[in-house]
């Protein structure tokens, strides 16, 4: 009897600091992100300095971050939506706004970026990294010179091509092939681009979103589409791999680091935040995970600290578009009442086997 | 004062008393750790499910709480009831395949002397006790276009064009059946390990060949294990959505895949429970079906 | 058991399958030495990833979690389920059959639906999720694992020791933890550790009831799997494989003594 008391009383006991585990690490803050975004160096830096615990737990796509948040039940600290993720957010009330006495770094970032459309009078965010998400095409695989997203559908790439798994990427993609905005909430638009992307469905060998540039280093895909940091990092082990801005056009992006509301830790996430906004911490993310890095004072210390790694970022169209480039390039916008009906055509083309 | 004290320890041994020689108020007590803790964490939420079924999706993700059976009538759609179709192929395609290769795997273990059959039982339950994502990850190794398949083919000589498996139907089902033979072994070896040799012999001895003695006698004897097996592969099949996932390329969806859409990408939580809710009234169409035949019976038990 | 050897190709189709069955385990593990990051050709033998794998944080992290969720989850479902198990088997009571229907429904519920259940109800009671949502989701599905187990063994178990004891004077208690509970002891252990390794191995349940740092191992896998695909993911699987292997065999070993003595 009494040992089996005693055993209940350790289940429970065991149960109990399961559950208080969490509330127990004051001295923790959890990230919330994009997957291989951030570098582990620049996290352990973080904790090195200031003594706190990073847990970091990923995402794959903005609408995956938002359902998370949604369900109610989140924890986070710190996240990095993109730009109009940023605008939903900011319109259902889920993010805190930003204490910037407690982000001094934050005059690092360019001027372009600060004050931005998506969160006007900059109060909830600060820019992250920046990018964009055109055609990737392994050009020791494919010969001829590709252009446009319209090259995807021809019948020779048949299970050679990669797409993000993004619905917000892809169907968008195949709105500018059609000609329209991709930002369209027109039903007749959509059914059109629905009838268009099931045509392009025999060519798709996957989606990812997570790590196209696997598939395309394995060989499995020729071509496709990607974000600007996978196909540098993709060019990185094969110098074939070539990064192409599509004549119909392509999407522009800005991640975004926010603290969502209701985060336990808040003082540790502005921490972490104006920590990332060090110039020394942030060319360590260009460094590991090549996108576009809106942090001048960062660029600027990565000329002088390591200018072959400044020279390679200056020099591919990947990190560092130019301005004709530029012209091509679109943001994606909030569609409003529209997400339901996007939400449903990218089910069911998925799912039109 | 001490009147209180009385009543509340006359109270306590009462209750004691009442346990002592009640066998009813026994059973209840023992019962009721299980029957509190299922009902907080597994019929009440399916509870809230069934009522989230029955709302709809707001513009951004949130819920409306009006009463309507929209996602129902949605999910009549073909392109859904295609969806649902599609996982019950897989899944019987599946169960069918276990079956096939696994028969002659468990009557051969079954019928192996003492000491070879412990072995060979070990070694079907290695793999069944490893992580099943491990597994999977080894048979996207082997089939993708690089991988060692096409290696092996191509070094032979036999094929010029490396084979497009991977992210196909055929590839999900290939990690299925790999995932859920020792499933459908299991069981099938335990049926058929009870079978009495005695009773192969008395049909032998009645001038039965030995083919005509499985058919008649050995075959039919271990129908509750394919049951017992089939309700243990069929069920999760039906509702898989790693493997397709993993293996499929994210192209191939499963119901599994749509409900998991619909709670994390698409967040239309309304429509993902009925979609939950239809999956959960095939299963147990299924499983009514096959208990029906045979009975749950102790072949699930290993 | 007829003593007549089997036929040929029954044996050759067994080894086949055999085969069929480690071949990729064994590729798995081969691979985990390979120098070439990509791992798509063989390039060279290193033990490089197996060093990565230790220093890796969130391997680790998950690994803990995975074992505290796993003991803790185990004990409880074990007493909850050895509880029940001796309810339905020995007694009578209002409520019989829907408590023995109730203990099926896992059984019969699709992993994918218990999770979103899961997801929802804590969502609407606010319950962070993390190692406890886990936790609890964990108990759930095994209970009745353990019931169905430990039913199982005491079925074919004699009263007649119980009331034999019980002539001598012991009380129920006493009886229970004296007399029954030695004697359906391996049922339990069986049941435990069907409990453990349900929780161990599952991916689905908590992927969909897991929080900020609360990774699980399959969780952890799985994301490798998924983003970064280097040797460290068979490195780590090949550890796994041996684990199960070296549990198993001490299994073997323990249960062959047992049946000696």
């Amino acid at each position: 009897m009494k040992t089996f008391k005693m055993l209940a009383l350790f289940a429970i006991l065991a149960l109990l600091l399961g559950a208080c585990g969490g509330k127990a690490e004051e001295k923790v803050v959890n990230l919330y992100a994009w997957s291989e975004y951030i570098p582990q160096a620049l996290l352990d830096g973080f904790t090195e300095q200031t003594g706190l615990e990073v847990n970091y737990d990923a995402y794959s796509s903005n609408e995956e971050l938002l359902a998370k948040l949604q369900a109610g039940a989140s924890g986070y600290d710190v996240i990095i939506p993109s730009d109009y993720t940023v605008s939903i957010m900011i319109k259902q009330g889920l993010l805190e706004e930003l204490d910037f006495s407690k982000l001094p770094n934050f005059t690092n970032i360019g001027e372009e970026f600060k004050n931005p459309e998506y969160d006007p009078g900059n109060k909830y965010t600060v820019a992250y990294q920046w990018g964009t998400s055109c055609l990737v095409v392994d050009t020791s695989k494919v010969t001829r010179p590709i252009t446009k997203w319209a090259d995807l559908w021809d019948a020779e790439f048949e299970g050679r091509v990669v797409l993000l798994d993004d619905e917000r990427e892809v169907i968008g993609m195949v709105l500018n092939v059609l000609g329209y905005d991709k930002n369209s909430t027109d039903p007749a638009q959509l059914e059109e681009a629905k009838a268009k992307f099931l045509e392009l469905m025999p060519n798709v060998r996957l989606f990812d979103s997570d790590s196209p540039k696997t598939a395309l280093l394995s060989g499995e895909v020729w071509l496709g589409q990607t974000w600007n940091g996978e196909a540098a990092l993709a060019y990185q082990e094969n110098p074939n791999i070539a990064y192409v801005f599509p004549e119909e056009g392509c999407t522009i992006w800005i991640d975004n680091l926010a603290i969502p509301k209701g985060a336990p830790h808040k003082d540790a996430a502005h921490q972490l935040i104006n920590y990332i906004l060090a110039p020394e911490a942030s060319i360590l993310i260009t460094a590991e995970f090549p996108y576009s890095n809106p942090n001048i004072a960062a660029l600027e210390l990565l000329r002088t600290a390591n200018p072959e790694l400044y020279e390679a970022y200056m020099g591919f169209s990947a990190t560092n578009p130019s301005p004709e480039d530029m012209q091509r390039l679109e943001f994606v916008e909030d569609l409003g009442e529209a997400t339901a009906l996007w939400d449903r055509i990218w089910t069911e083309v998925k799912g039109g086997e | 004062m001490p009147e209180v004290h009385n009543d509340l320890s006359a109270q306590k041994s009462s209750l004691v008393k009442t346990l002592r020689e009640s066998p009813k108020a026994q059973g209840l007590a023992l019962i009721s750790p299980t029957i509190i803790y299922l009902f907080i964490f597994m019929i009440l939420p399916m509870i809230l499910v069934m009522v989230l079924s029955l709302l709809t999706r707001g513009p951004y993700g949130n819920v409306i709480y009006r009463i309507n059976v929209d996602n129902y009538v949605r999910l009549m759609d073909p392109l859904y009831l295609r969806i649902l179709w599609y996982s019950l192929s897989i899944a019987a395609l599946t169960t069918t395949f276990t079956i096939l290769i696994g028969y002659p795997l468990a009557y051969y273990i079954a019928r192996a002397q003492a000491r070879q059959r412990s072995l060979l039982l070990f070694l079907i339950l290695v793999p069944f006790w490893t992580n099943f994502i491990i597994r999977i990850y080894a048979w996207i190794m082997i089939l993708r276009t690089e991988g060692f398949l096409n290696n092996l083919l191509l070094n032979l000589g036999l094929i010029k064009v490396p084979l497009y498996i991977l992210y196909t139907p055929t590839a999900v089902l290939i990690g299925m059946v790999y995932e859920f033979l020792p499933f459908m072994v299991l069981p099938l070896y335990t049926s058929l390990e009870k079978i009495e040799a005695a009773q192969l012999e008395a049909a032998a001895d009645l001038g039965a060949r030995p083919w005509r003695a499985f058919m008649r006698v050995t075959l039919p004897l271990s129908v509750p294990g394919m049951i017992a097996g089939s309700i243990l592969v069929f069920i999760p099949a039906m509702g898989m959505f790693v493997v397709p996932d993993l293996m499929g390329g994210a192209k191939t969806i499963l119901v599994g895949n749509l409900i998991r859409n619909q709670f994390l990408v698409a967040r239309d939580w309304p429509f993902g429970a009925a979609a939950s809710m239809l999956l959960l009234l095939l299963t147990l169409a299924v499983t009514l079906y096959y208990t029906r035949k045979a009975g749950f019976g102790e072949e699930l038990l290993i | 058991m007829s003593e007549k050897k089997p036929a040929l190709w029954l044996r050759i189709y067994t080894i086949l399958i055999y085969g069929y069955i480690y071949l990729p385990i064994l590729l798995l593990i081969v691979f985990s030495f390979n120098t070439q990051k990509l791992n798509v050709r063989w390039e060279g033998f290193t033990l490089h990833w197996y060093e990565r794998l230790f220093q890796d944080q969130d391997v680790l992290e998950a690994t803990r979690n995975t074992l505290i969720i796993a003991f803790t989850s185990t004990i409880v479902a074990t007493v909850i389920g050895t509880l029940a198990a001796l309810a339905l088997q020995r007694y009578r009571f209002p409520g019989y059959t829907m408590a023995e229907s109730a203990l099926y429904i896992p059984v019969i519920v699709p992993e994918v639906v218990m999770g979103i259940s899961l997801l929802v109800f804590f969502a609407q009671i606010h319950f962070r999720l993390g190692l406890a949502t886990i936790t609890l989701a964990h108990i759930a599905f095994s209970i009745p694992f353990v019931t169905l187990v430990v039913r199982a063994r005491l079925h074919g178990f004699d009263r007649a020791i119980e009331e034999a004891a019980m002539d001598l004077g012991a009380n129920e208690l006493i009886t229970f933890w004296r007399v029954t509970l030695p004697t359906i002891m391996p049922g339990v252990l069986s049941g435990a550790l069907l409990a453990f390794t349900l929780s161990l191995d599952d991916y689905v349940i908590t992927y969909f009831t897991a929080g900020p740092g609360a990774t699980t191992l399959p969780l952890r896998v799985f994301s490798m799997v998924r983003f970064a695909v280097t040797p460290e993911v068979n490195a780590l699987s090949t550890l796994w494989v041996l684990t199960v292997f070296i549990i198993l065999l001490i299994g073997q070993i323990a249960r062959r003594k047992q049946t000696q003595r």
